[in-house]
């Protein structure tokens, strides 16, 4: 009865239209400062979305508070700016009781690390099937420039004029850590990768997490830039692949080599390693991704890896909506009662 | 020697004992084999806070109370007519809710020299004359039934364990009662799997009847006729299982899903427990991992089309602020239970109070207006959860419904209807749209001034909605002076509008004017209203008025209250009703208030009519 109703005005089976990518942005005026990472995320997002092949209007964008989180204005789909930290919440009672959306979270490093992060933790602990796009950009934006969890220690705000002495989190190793099934990261200036990690990110079934390095122009300008910069970005950044080895450098001349489980780099061609000598990316295996996500902040060891950007980790585990819904499938099959049965009882007795 | 049952025309018994002496389940067995005798009746359960509080120390005791009668019962009964103490701590914890002269039943194990030292007693007061004022029957409970059982085979633990079947069966005996429902249910209890236990427990039960008819030690027996209530069929309930129902009932006639988050706490999680054994009529329920998430996955639910609901007590409540006025800016059809406990903080979690009603009034940041209903009954959680429900859908509004400690436990007989007899529900979704029609406004409104129901998946309704304060029709950001005020006059016009399909306020009991008025909300219908129908038989001058709805009030309220020359407003708080009253309808109420974590006793409220009558 209750899916009827439902049924009356639902278009889920509707032809989808070809799209463009500007059929996905809202008549409302973009309004992050000039130069702001988020343009191109936004971008990059609605260049995807023809790709996904599903209509609009079963399109839903929810995000939380702050700068990343007036995304949802921007999309033409359905969308929620709702309150700070609790999006991937909202976002899951969406998505359990309609499975068939397609279901997105946009947060920043404040809103899903510092006060959203139990539902963080949570959403991914149950893996429903959504995606996260993590605005990483290190600062509170739009509370003017505070460090946040992910800011690196001694990093100097207005809320740490001597330096920051809090240990920061590593957002890729939290997922990791509560059994995330689509870890990834990438980042702003690199749209091309950006694109085919949203893609790839939506093509998994299960919670995929989507860390995305974002530039804020006016609180912590260039705190990505060794990654970004086309200069540095070869020594800086590893392109993870699955099936591939590990291979960056000015003309892929290094390499990342598992010595038990302690990552080392080399050099290839001469002095004699070969690719085949190199660690070989492997997304099912958590601890590779584990070691991956972490590996540049060991302070401990004096060697200074590259960051890790791609998919890092990806496998298969049954999602929450879908254990919820086929219970609940099963007993309305099995139905046995009727209001009235409920009402009634087991035991009753009659007044005269 | 047979006794001839003396007819009495109500009765209180307090079952009390060990949290392990299974005293709530002989209150329950007790209560049905009662409610099935036609007798109007109303029990409340008294928990420990510890869930293993050291076994025979005061803290470790556990209370039923039943109020039975050939009378309509409102109440769990002020005081108890007879007591069963189970042990010397469960007799420490609650003779004071004894009559004078009431009858104690006690079980002498439990008054063995460990337990009087775990009481705290140095004398053992079943010997030491203190209970002169009493009656006292005492006898060996554990060893009767070890007595009955010792060709069981049992072991020593489960013939323990049987020793509560024993009283119920001398009770059963002493108020005139058939040992057959009991016995039905024993065996459907563990029938199947443990024959044997059932079997002993009916023996046991069985032989306690027998031990009341054949000994002397009673020197009288009773009985309570059937009750002269209103006609029908009849079941028993407790408000968090009428509260269930309600939720269900009305998913099922509005034909839209029932959709409940929530987070463990006391004394709501039965809601929660109750819920998820009702999947077959496609409601889904989800433990959140703190009562903000169960809040906000509530939304995203409303969101997506789901009649979404959300329980809580007042600390859960409290936590939930934030996003109760995010579903109030968003204009999207809510309903939050609030299983009130005694506050603030942790406060008394198992204790009853009505004091977030200020919380649920007022409670958010920014002006943020939510209807507010009250149940007044266990059985009455039923029709206001369905309220709610209604409400809060015909009205595109979040609704926080009221229950309490008190009711969500308490029990009695329910008049339950047929759903052919409920109200209709008549919400109804935004139909799709062709691309070329004129854009969609997910904030235009109806004459209730809601807003239209547009879930994804519908297309040509892509929207997008948010905290921020918004354009009226529109739903665009808007940082506009004017619009700000517009928007937040706008939201409590709709509030208040309810107001306009909602039923007229009556008068419980007494005339529609004259000198004294009580006016109730919650869950102190039941001890004022036997009070002010004892105090009119006595000839007082007094009325009665219950309110269900708290926010916005019925409109001819100010009405009635003008008819009276005083008007009082008894509540389990320091006086919040009374504020709102004297704020808005500018009268002189006055509060009649008690804060200890108990109902009102109907003496209590009597003593208050005399007083402020005979002066
Ligand atoms: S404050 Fe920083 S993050 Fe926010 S819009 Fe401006 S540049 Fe972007």
């Amino acid at each position: 009865m209750a899916q009827a109703r439902f049924n009356e005005v639902l278009t889920l089976d509707r032809e989808v239209p070809e799209y463009k990518s500007k059929d996905f942005a809202s008549d409302q005026d973009v309004r992050w400062c000039p130069g702001c990472g988020d343009y191109t995320i936004l971008k990059q997002v609605q260049n995807a979305m023809p790709e996904l092949g599903i209509p609009r209007e079963q399109i839903a964008f929810i995000s939380g508070i702050g700068c990343s989180s007036r995304f949802p204005y921007y999309m033409d789909t359905f969308g929620m700016h709702s309150i700070h930290g609790r999006a991937p919440a909202i976002a899951s009672g969406l998505k359990v009781t309609r499975p068939e959306l397609n279901v997105w979270v946009i947060t920043g490093d404040g809103d899903s690390l510092s006060i959203g992060g139990n539902h963080f933790i949570h959403v991914m602990r149950r893996n429903l099937d959504l995606n996260i796009l993590l605005f990483n950009n290190e600062i509170y934006g739009l509370t003017k420039g505070q460090y946040s969890p992910t800011t690196k220690e001694g990093f100097v705000s207005k809320s740490t004029p001597m330096g920051s002495v809090d240990h920061p989190f590593n957002p890729l190793a939290v997922a990791l850590g509560a059994d995330a099934t689509f870890v990834s990261r990438a980042m702003d200036r690199d749209p091309k990768h950006l694109n085919s990690i949203i893609l790839r990110a939506n093509q998994h079934k299960g919670t995929s997490l989507v860390e995305i390095y974002q530039n804020c122009v006016v609180f912590n300008d260039g705190v990505f830039e060794a990654y970004t910069d086309k200069a540095t970005r070869p020594r800086e950044a590893l392109y993870v692949e699955h099936g591939k080895p590990l291979v960056f450098g000015e003309n892929d001349s290094k390499g990342i080599r598992l010595n038990g489980l302690k990552p080392e780099i080399v050099d290839l061609g001469e002095g004699g390693v070969s690719l085949d000598d190199l660690w070989i990316h492997d997304e099912k295996d958590l601890t590779k991704a584990t070691i991956l996500a972490r590996f540049f902040d060991r302070p401990s060891e004096h060697v200074h890896f590259p960051r890790a950007f791609g998919v890092l980790y990806c496998v298969d585990r049954p999602c929450y909506e879908d254990g919820v819904n086929a219970q609940v499938a099963h007993a309305v099959s099995k139905k046995s009662k009727t209001l009235d049965d409920l009402l009634t009882g087991d035991e009753t007795w009659v007044i005269k | 020697m047979r006794l001839q049952s003396q007819p009495m025309s109500e009765v209180t018994i307090r079952f009390a004992g060990d949290s392990g002496d299974g005293m709530q389940l002989t209150g329950s067995q007790f209560t049905n084999t009662t409610a099935l005798m036609g007798n109007d009746l109303s029990t409340f359960p008294d928990f420990p806070a510890e869930i293993r509080a050291p076994a025979g120390t005061v803290a470790g005791v556990s209370a039923f109370q039943i109020h039975f009668g050939s009378n309509p019962i409102f109440t769990p009964g002020d005081e108890a007519d007879v007591l069963v103490a189970m042990n010397a701590a469960a007799l420490k914890a609650n003779l004071t809710n004894l009559k004078n002269g009431g009858l104690i039943i006690a079980n002498t194990a439990g008054f063995d020299k460990k337990n009087l030292s775990l009481a705290k007693y140095d004398v053992n007061p079943l010997e030491d004359n203190s209970l002169a004022g009493h009656q006292v029957i005492k006898f060996d409970v554990s060893k009767l039934t070890s007595e009955s059982l010792k060709e069981s085979g049992l072991t020593p633990k489960d013939i323990d364990r049987a020793k509560n079947m024993f009283v119920l069966g001398v009770l059963y005996w002493l108020y005139s009662r058939p040992l057959e429902p009991s016995v039905q249910f024993i065996e459907k209890k563990f029938g199947k799997k443990a024959p044997e236990i059932a079997a002993a427990n009916i023996k046991v039960l069985n032989d306690g009847y027998t031990f009341g008819e054949a000994t002397e030690i009673f020197t009288s027996r009773f009985e309570v006729k059937q009750a002269s209530i209103e006609a029908g069929t009849y079941r028993n309930i407790t408000g968090n299982e009428a509260t269930v129902l309600g939720l269900v009932a009305a998913a099922e006639k509005s034909g839209i899903p029932l959709f409940y988050g929530s987070y463990p706490i006391t004394p709501a999680s039965d809601i929660l427990h109750g819920l998820a054994k009702h999947k077959q009529f496609n409601v889904r329920t989800f433990q959140a991992e703190d009562e903000i998430a169960a809040i906000a996955t509530t939304i995203g639910a409303a969101f997506g089309g789901s009649l979404a609901v959300t329980g809580s007590s007042g600390p859960g409540i409290a936590l939930k602020g934030e996003a109760i006025g995010l579903a109030i800016m968003l204009e999207l059809p809510l309903v939050v239970v609030n299983v009130q406990r005694g506050g603030p903080s942790t406060g008394l979690p198992t204790k009853t109070e009505q004091s977030d009603l200020m919380q649920a009034v007022y409670g958010r940041n920014g002006e943020a207006p939510m209807v507010v209903v009250a149940a007044k009954s266990p059985a009455d959680c039923f029709d206001t959860a369905y309220e709610a429900c209604r409400i809060a859908l015909e009205h595109m509004i979040p609704v926080m419904f009221l229950s309490d400690g008190y009711l969500g436990n308490g029990s009695e007989p329910w008049l339950f209807p047929k759903e052919a007899d409920l109200q209709s529900i008549t919400a109804k979704y935004e139909p799709s749209r062709e691309e070329d029609a004129e854009p969609f406004k997910p904030y235009r409104r109806d004459a209730k001034l809601a807003r239209p129901w547009a879930i994804p998946g519908t297309k040509g309704l892509e929207h997008r909605i948010g905290g921020i304060e918004k354009q009226n029709e529109t739903g665009n950001i808007s940082y506009d002076p004017a619009n700000h005020e517009f928007m937040v006059k706008l939201r409590a016009e709709k509030r208040d509008r309810v107001a306009d399909y909602i039923p007229m306020q009556d008068i419980d009991n007494g005339k529609d004017h004259g000198k004294l008025l009580f006016l109730t909300w919650g869950s102190t219908y039941g001890s004022v209203k036997t009070a002010v129908h004892e105090a009119r038989l006595e000839g007082y001058d007094v009325s009665h008025a219950h309110l269900r709805y708290l926010s916005p009030f019925p409109k001819n309220l100010e009405y009635i209250l003008k008819g009276f020359d005083k008007v009082v407003i008894p509540e389990l708080n320091n006086g919040q009703l009374v504020k709102m009253i004297r704020d808005q309808f500018l009268i002189p109420a006055e509060g009649f208030n008690k804060i200890k974590g108990m109902p009102f006793t109907v003496s209590e409220v009597k003593q208050k009519i005399y007083e402020l009558l005979n002066k």
